[in-house]
């Protein structure tokens, strides 16, 4: 009780940013509790403290470092390249009419395979090196980019569309007024879903295909019976996992700050 | 009441007279300047969608300056002709001209007819003050935008809100952030379709006196759709009554300005024009 009280006086003027960490840091002092007191075997599940053993281990042999780049470096670069070729059709069907008709029904049937029941496809086509794993994040971020911001664009207030057609806006400035600025909140929402699919695709095609990366280094582990290592990556997942979002949560703050919804934050 | 006007209006002074819309008239921008108003002069026009004839052979000749109320029952054509005349829709027959220059459906000088419509459609993501500059059309890069826009807001009183979401303002500031987008480019016609239809009273008898003021301030010619007849006596110097897609009866309204709401001769007009739209209402009930 008086260590949660002095601590937001201790360390930050903004409390309340540091309520969200409450529930994990309780959950992880009861784990340790749990496994200091016998109650989980170290087999099943080793204490936070060896965990992090495990950890510095890593850091020192600079193993955890080079594997946690390569795995950014697939994420980050697979999503550039899904999330861009998305992004440019969802604006092309959302602006063009002829675009629409021509892609639309076709990228739809795809949405429908799900991209993870492509990876023995892959493997042949690619084997096990780079290609295969930028090619299923690229997959998998595509569609929710591209599906928001087709209806993002598809759903601007044509009332709005009017008015800057009065004014006298031409159609590059109609879309960077109007029409861009009122498809970003939704273009948002396919961005966080893509962010959480990044991360999905990748740890599947880490842990299925690959020699390195954070699902490689979890797979290695489980061979070695290294159990604190897995529950390492794991962990690291989830961190990693909580950034990406915050980013995009960031940006949103920046770009929305017009919206109702973001104000008084 | 004269007190309230005062308040209001705070050159009061040129509207005690008789004579005050010839002074005031005197008062705008100078002999030559471009904020008078244009004469628009409608010939023939009829417009259909799909099989509904909307509009059956319009022809209305309006003069420069002129404040003009189109009122008729719902659905009688009075927003498709607030349309067309902006260039919102398509001419099927006939002609809309601008002081004698015709335009066929397009729309030839877009910077001459500004409209204000029902719902204040101010961009969500710019501030008060880039709403405004918006109404300044290919104007708006250029170096005193900033401002015109400013003044123009001072002009109906919301210089303070300039930096604010349009979120956070109430439905008659938002209202009177559309008009000032509409005034800051000085037009020579304005069309107001039901301006003040989803205001509350007192709120919407501040925003007629505003209108009513620009008005007199800066000479446009002006075309306000309404459904509240009260409305239009109290602000147009003539009102139009349409049925079923034809002007069916045109009135002068010579009562002096300021008008005071309430007055017997604004009601007895008032009366007078409820009594023709009901009555042809009645007509179409029974037929």
């Amino acid at each position: 009780m008086s260590v949660i009280e002095s601590l937001p006086r201790l360390r930050a003027p903004r409390p309340d940013r540091l309520i969200p960490w409450i529930v994990p840091l309780v959950i992880v002092l009861l784990w340790q509790a749990a496994c200091l007191s016998g109650l989980v075997p170290a087999r099943v599940l080793p204490a936070p403290s060896d965990v992090a053993i495990a950890g510095w281990k890593l850091v020192k042999s600079g193993e955890l470092a080079r594997n946690i780049w390569v795995s950014f470096w697939r994420a980050g670069i697979g999503f550039l390249i899904g999330g861009s070729i998305g992004f440019g059709l969802g604006l092309a069907n959302g602006l063009s009419e002829l675009s629409s008709k021509l892609t639309d029904t076709t990228l739809q049937m795809v949405r429908n395979i799900p991209h993870l029941a492509l990876i023995p496809l892959v493997i042949l086509w690619f084997g096990i090196d780079e290609t295969a794993k930028l090619f299923l994040v690229a997959l998998g971020v595509f569609f929710p980019i591209y599906i928001n911001t087709l209806h993002g664009i598809r759903t601007v207030d044509p009332q709005l569309r009017e008015m800057g057609r009065i004014y006298g806006m031409n159609d590059r400035e109609l879309f960077r007024r109007v029409i861009f600025p009122s498809a970003l909140p939704s273009i948002f929402v396919g961005l966080r879903f893509a962010l959480g699919i990044m991360w999905l695709t990748l740890i599947v095609a880490e842990t299925i295909a690959a020699s390195s990366g954070l699902g490689y280094m979890a797979m290695q582990a489980r061979e070695f019976m290294q159990i604190d290592v897995v529950v390492l990556s794991i962990l690291i997942y989830a961190l990693l996992g909580k950034l990406a979002d915050s980013a995009s949560r960031a940006l949103e703050q920046l770009t929305l700050s017009w919206h109702p919804a973001f104000q008084n934050h | 009441m004269q007190e309230a006007l005062r308040f209001i209006q705070p050159d009061a002074a040129i509207v005690d007279g008789p004579d005050f819309v010839e002074r005031a008239r005197s008062l705008r921008r100078g002999p030559d300047a471009a904020s008078y108003g244009l004469a628009l002069t409608i010939r023939g026009l009829w417009k259909s969608f799909g099989d509904h004839q909307v509009l059956r052979g319009i022809d209305l000749h309006i003069p420069a300056g002129q404040f003009v109320a189109i009122v008729g029952r719902s659905g009688c054509g009075k927003s498709t002709l607030l349309r067309l005349i902006a260039g919102l829709e398509t001419i099927d027959s006939g002609t809309v001209s601008l002081d004698g220059q015709a335009k066929l459906g397009g729309q030839a000088k877009p910077e001459d007819v500004r409209v204000m419509f029902q719902e204040a459609r101010l961009l969500p993501w710019a501030r008060v003050l880039s709403n405004v500059e918006v109404g300044l059309g290919r104007d708006r890069k250029s170096l005193d935008a900033k401002v015109r826009a400013g003044k123009a807001l001072a002009e109906v009183g919301l210089a303070d809100k300039r930096a604010q979401w349009p979120s956070v303002l109430s439905g008659g500031q938002k209202q009177r952030v559309a008009l000032a987008r509409a005034l800051v480019g000085g037009p020579k016609v304005l069309a107001f379709d039901e301006p003040l239809g989803a205001l509350d009273a007192l709120t919407r008898i501040s925003m007629q006196r505003l209108l009513e003021r620009v008005w007199r301030e800066q000479g446009f010619t002006a075309i306000l759709v309404t459904h509240d007849v009260s409305e239009a006596v109290a602000l147009a110097d003539r009102i139009l009554v349409i049925e079923d897609g034809r002007i069916a009866h045109d009135f002068a309204v010579d009562i002096p300005r300021p008008r005071r709401r309430g007055a017997a001769d604004l009601a007895a007009l008032e009366a007078s024009i409820l009594r023709h739209l009901l009555r042809s209402a009645d007509d179409t009930s029974i037929a």
